[in-house]
């Protein structure tokens, strides 16, 4: 299930970024490039962040960074970016963030099959273990081939 | 019927994982229960008897303290469960 969204294109492993901003970009380029999101939707997402703080980042090390489908997504798409050195997304009990999951969801219902793929991904300890400490795209194309 | 919601900053993402985990510990909990996902705009004091939400925006929400969950991690469900269950004790 999450193969379908999660594949050679919108899986990307970097060594760092700057700051988050940069990370989110970073990870939104496929879904920018193929249409899925325009860039209102960052825009959205970080206007978001500044009114209430880093809602999206959901455990230690792990964001799924999302905003409201009228913002700016033309479709439903994840993309994920896995860093080797965090960045401070400023959750003081979650920083620093090594991996980050894009969501897009282009109306309220049409995400629902992916984020309960991802829920059932993200309470499995070990495969969520193992995406932590993934360091190549088969690497973390093989863990999520299970959800 | 008791009506649970679980909110997060767009409505769409987050409080729906935590509405998917409530719905688990529910059934194991044996209690009936209507739940729900909102943003934090629709999250006022009577549109649920019980809300569930991150800490870092339970600082901006307009609910009754006695009516809160407050949640560390969202996808943690043995700590979502450890709330739940001390809720209803």
């Amino acid at each position: 299930m999450l193969s379908r969204w999660l594949n050679d294109t919108t899986i990307q492993l970097a060594k760092g970024m700057d700051d988050w901003q940069q990370a989110l970009a970073y990870c939104a380029r496929p879904l920018l490039e193929t249409g899925v999101i325009t860039p209102d939707y960052l825009e959205a997402i970080q206007e978001q962040h500044r009114q209430l703080g880093p809602y999206f980042v959901l455990a230690p090390g792990l964001a799924m960074p999302h905003a409201r489908p009228e913002e700016g997504a033309l479709a439903t798409g994840l993309a994920l970016l896995k860093l080797e050195h965090g960045v401070v997304f400023g959750s003081a009990e979650h920083d620093p963030v090594d991996l980050i999951i894009l969501l897009a969801a282009a109306d309220n219902h049409s995400h629902i099959d992916a984020l309960a793929a991802l829920a059932e991904l993200f309470s499995n300890a070990a495969d969520l273990a193992r995406l932590h400490s993934a360091s190549s795209r088969e690497e973390i194309k093989a863990i999520i081939a299970g959800y | 019927m008791m009506k649970i919601m679980a909110v997060c900053g767009s409505g769409l993402g987050s409080s729906f994982m935590v509405e998917m985990n409530i719905k688990k510990i529910l059934k194991k909990m044996a209690i009936e229960a209507e739940v729900e996902h909102a943003d934090l705009a629709s999250a006022t004091a009577d549109a649920a008897d019980l809300f569930v939400m991150a800490k870092d925006i339970a600082a901006s929400a307009s609910v009754p303290e006695d009516k809160l969950v407050i949640i560390d991690n969202i996808i943690d469900i043995n700590e979502l469960e450890a709330r739940l269950r001390a809720y209803f004790s």
